[in-house]
């Protein structure tokens, strides 16, 4: 459990976990989307990535808050349902229950769902954790004439109960204070019928050991066949496990459903009961508009459109206008007629030796090159493109596509919920791999990590083969339609090799939402920045490399060499010099291929043909080494061998293809 | 003609001998009876089954009588547990004297009021009956599963019926439980249900162990 925990706390970008050893803990904890992240974000002035969609926090985060005069932590955690989990989230979350003994544990609960939400309060109660219940989102409560009463809640409950609408900072003071004068109190403790309490006191007896949670939560969660529970107390108890085993062998026989059924059962009359008494709704209203255009975007007919108007969005405001609109003008304005000419003319005065010089200006130079395709090229589409990609996120549409395309996806071996990854991937891969981590099976992970190492190019990339593309809408056709085909292809191929249970979907589609302007920008500043962060000193990396291997002659030789592939292919031996780049990012790569097609050496046919070797090719470095992390080194490995040799056989046939039709480009 | 309640425990017990468990013969320490036995000569008047030395085979000409017992008996489970909500070893008990009172008729409208149930409490497939293959089974039924009612239907979720605990736990922390009304907004291409306040989407396959009780 240990091991797997760790691997969680790792990760890309957020090695910001603040140090809080010593601090008094406040856990945040609740089911998917209610907005831990957001309570989390106004305790502590951290950022961590708020969406609308359910499982957007993958991993657990630490930050320091002030209350009063005190230092507190704060711990923000993967939301789950309840404390018997379903997916490796929900693991990560209860093991820090589990692991830490933290001072207080704050429920963050959905106002709306209350009768949902309960289910977990009872639970924590349940397990003697210090529980403190945070109804969010009560606006949208109100807004369906949902009054709770929440000084009722807190008597029939026994913990402390606060509203707040943490997006809009309203009722964090009441929070803030209920925490600062948080003092334990047991809960109310509510009994199920006979012959399970009876089977909960017998455990309780037999149980030794040393658990952060109550015995009868332990009672329940082995009753309801829980493995790690299970794994827990057999590692405490040794031999004398059986004992318990016997118990609950003997439970079940009494009883016609799976024992988590009959207490789950048991538990929805109890919070029927309590939320019958504390809420009143008024009559509800008819659909709003807000309902209406959720139903149009789910329409299996209506929501094509929409889905189109939403892509075509994106391709105008990330392909024109970052790509296109700005890239030209910070290439040829700033760096072309600013930049580079002052930092050539700056160098060349202070060295002498044109080697030198080389290092940093002219044709490889780490000004010239790294960094203008970094700042010039990559920023701006990038930033464009998370920009849009944050909006759409926050909105909740994402989900709505999910349910769109599930049936397709099940084709390749995935299913609706893997939606939320591979657009991401369009963003960035490297990010995108990380949350492959949300889905279920292994088989799932193994797939979309491989068609995002494949076939979903980067905003980055993306964005220059746009610029590239420009003006060409039938190469620009050519070019989606070849990936598409791909990326079904591979996917269909990969789920058949690799057989195993159907995955299942479901997901909760969470209201649509207006996008908080402020949480856009900050979202896309902390994406741009680790974006750019990986990047920058990547490309400089590799403009130093360039440097020192054309010093050695290695370049040439590389090229050389690497020129027997891209002749075969039928591009231009030039073109060889875009595909070392591609080796460390297919966006550098595709950068490069800008260059050329600027001179004019690469255009028609062996255009297309370069652009979709090169999008075929790992994404790039950092990718790479979250596949090792997340999915092992063999099969990082793995896909590499099969990824470049495959990248250019497509180049191989679609060179054959198009020449063979007359494409005429 | 109606059998004694013996003879239909013994043809019940020879069915699932044979079609579940695959044997050919029962003996009659098994099936609880003896050769004299008045149930034994019963079946044997009517040709039901062939008795040999040490026990008793099923024949062609009592089938279709042992598969109705056997969907009574089944029923009467679901009755009881889905409707009366009782625990098992009294669910047993009760079902075991129920499933002799299920005439025709009334078998009919219970296996309806059930949505005709494909499995039993213990999860063993009830055996079709006459009602069950009607094509307009959605549209009659009282309880019918999630994939198949028509788009906006609305209801009480009745009860769940998976035999995949990892499903069952998802439908519930989906909040899909007995008494929980729902409503639902569209079938293709993934079913989205209105649950209290939430919307869900899922496939078929989870739609279709969700069982709800329809309102009109």
């Amino acid at each position: 459990m240990n091991a797997k925990l760790k691997k969680f706390r790792g990760s890309c970008h957020n090695n910001t976990n603040e140090t809080i050893d010593g601090l008094e803990k406040i856990t945040l904890v609740g089911s998917p989307n209610v907005g831990k992240s957001v309570v989390f974000g106004n305790l502590t002035g951290r950022y961590v990535t708020v969406s609308n969609y359910p499982g957007t926090t993958v991993e657990v985060t630490r930050g320091k808050g002030r209350l009063g005069s005190k230092e507190f932590a704060v711990i923000d955690t993967p939301g789950m349902y309840s404390l018997l989990p379903i997916t490796e989230e929900e693991r990560v979350a209860r093991n820090i229950l589990l692991e830490e003994k933290p001072e207080i544990v704050l429920q963050v609960a959905d106002a709306k769902n209350i009768e949902r939400m309960l289910h977990l309060t009872l639970q924590l109660i349940e397990a003697e954790l210090p529980v403190i219940l945070n109804l969010n989102l009560m606006d949208e409560a109100e807004r369906l004439g949902m009054k709770i009463d929440l000084n009722l809640l807190e008597q029939e409950l026994g913990i402390p109960v606060v509203a707040t609408v943490a997006t809009e900072n309203k009722g964090m003071d009441v929070l803030r204070d209920r925490l600062i004068k948080y003092e334990r109190t047991a809960g109310r403790v509510f009994k199920y019928d006979n012959l399970t309490e009876s089977a909960i006191h017998k455990i309780e007896e037999v149980l030794k050991g040393e658990f952060n949670i109550s015995k009868r939560a332990i009672a329940l969660l082995l009753l309801q066949d829980d493995p790690d529970i299970k794994a827990l107390v057999k590692e405490q108890m040794k031999g004398n496990y059986i004992s318990v085993e016997e118990i609950i062998e003997e439970t079940k026989k009494r009883y016609a459903q799976p024992l988590h059924y009959i207490i789950t059962l048991a538990r929805q009359k109890e919070v029927n009961n309590i939320v019958e008494r504390a809420t009143t709704t008024a009559v509800s209203k008819g659909m709003d508009f807000r309902e209406r255009l959720s139903r149009l975007m789910m329409h299996p007919i209506a929501g094509i459109p929409i889905l189109l108007m939403a892509i075509y969005g994106l391709y105008e405001f990330v392909g024109v206008f970052g790509a296109q609109v700005s890239v030209d003008f910070l290439e040829n304005k700033v760096f072309g007629e600013y930049i580079n000419p002052f930092f050539t003319k700056v160098v060349s005065s202070i060295i002498p030796w044109k080697v030198i010089q080389e290092l940093f200006v002219h044709q490889y130079g780490i000004i010239t090159l790294g960094i203008r395709y970094a700042i010039a090229i990559i920023l701006p589409i990038v930033t464009t493109f998370f920009i849009a990609f944050s909006i759409i996120e926050d909105t909740g549409y994402l989900p709505r596509l999910a349910m769109l395309i599930d049936r397709l996806f099940k084709k390749i071996g995935l299913n609706g919920r893997a939606v939320i990854p591979i657009v991401l991937g369009f963003g960035c891969d490297t990010m995108a791999t990380m949350v492959t981590r949300t889905l279920e099976t292994k088989r799932e992970r193994i797939i979309a990590t491989l068609l995002l190492s494949l076939a979903i190019p980067c905003s980055a990339q993306m964005g220059v083969i746009l610029a590239l593309l420009a003006g060409n809408s039938k190469g620009l056709w050519i070019f989606v339609s070849i990936m598409t085909i791909i990326f079904l292809f591979v996917g269909f191929l990969a789920a058949r090799i690799m057989p195993g249970e159907r995955p299942l979907f479901y997901m909760e589609i969470p209201p649509l939402r207006w996008p908080k302007l402020s949480n856009v920008f900050t979202k896309t500043y902390t994406r741009v920045e680790w974006y750019f962060k990986e990047i920058l000193p990547l490309f400089i990396l590799a403009s130093i490399l360039i440097w020192a291997g054309r010093i050695t002659g290695l370049f040439d030789f590389v090229i050389n060499i690497l020129s027997y592939p891209v002749s075969w292919i039928g591009l231009p031996k030039e073109a060889a010099t875009a595909f070392l780049y591609g080796f460390f990012r297919r966006d550098f790569g595709a950068a490069g291929l800008y260059d050329l097609k600027d001179a004019g050496i690469l255009s028609g046919i062996p255009l297309i043909v370069s652009i979709v070797t090169l999008a075929l090719f790992m994404p790039c470095i950092a990718q790479f080494s979250m596949t090792i992390k997340e999915r092992g080194l063999k099969m990082a490995l793995g896909m590499a061998a099969f990824i470049f040799p495959f990248a250019f056989f497509v180049g191989f046939l679609v060179n054959k293809l198009l020449n063979g039709l007359g494409v005429i480009l | 003609m109606k059998l004694s309640d013996k003879a239909e425990e013994i043809l019940e017990h020879l069915w699932i001998m044979t079609y579940e468990m695959k044997q050919e013969m029962a003996n009659f320490k098994d099936l609880k009876t003896e050769r004299d036995a008045p149930e034994v000569t019963e079946l044997l008047a009517l040709n039901y089954i062939s008795v040999f030395r040490d026990g008793i085979r099923l024949r062609k000409e009592g089938m279709k009588e042992a598969e109705n017992a056997v969907r009574r008996h089944r029923l009467a489970e679901r009755l009881m547990v889905d409707v009366l909500d009782l625990k098992k070893p009294l669910m047993e008990e009760t079902a075991c004297r129920f499933e002799h009172l299920l005439h025709k008729d009334v078998e009919e409208s219970i296996c309806t009021l059930l949505g005709h149930p494909a499995f039993c409490p213990h999860g063993k497939p009830i055996p079709q009956g006459r009602c069950c293959k009607k094509s307009e089974r959605a549209a009659k039924a009282i309880v019918s599963s999630l994939a198949d009612v028509d788009k906006e239907a609305k209801g009480k979720v009745a009860y769940l019926h998976t035999r995949d605990n990892k499903k069952l736990q998802k439908l519930m922390a989906m909040g899909l439980l007995p008494g929980v009304s729902v409503e639902v907004i569209q079938r293709f291409p993934s079913y989205v249900l209105k649950i209290g306040n939430s919307q869900i989407a899922m496939d078929e396959e989870m739609a279709r162990d969700v069982f709800i009780r329809l309102k009109r």
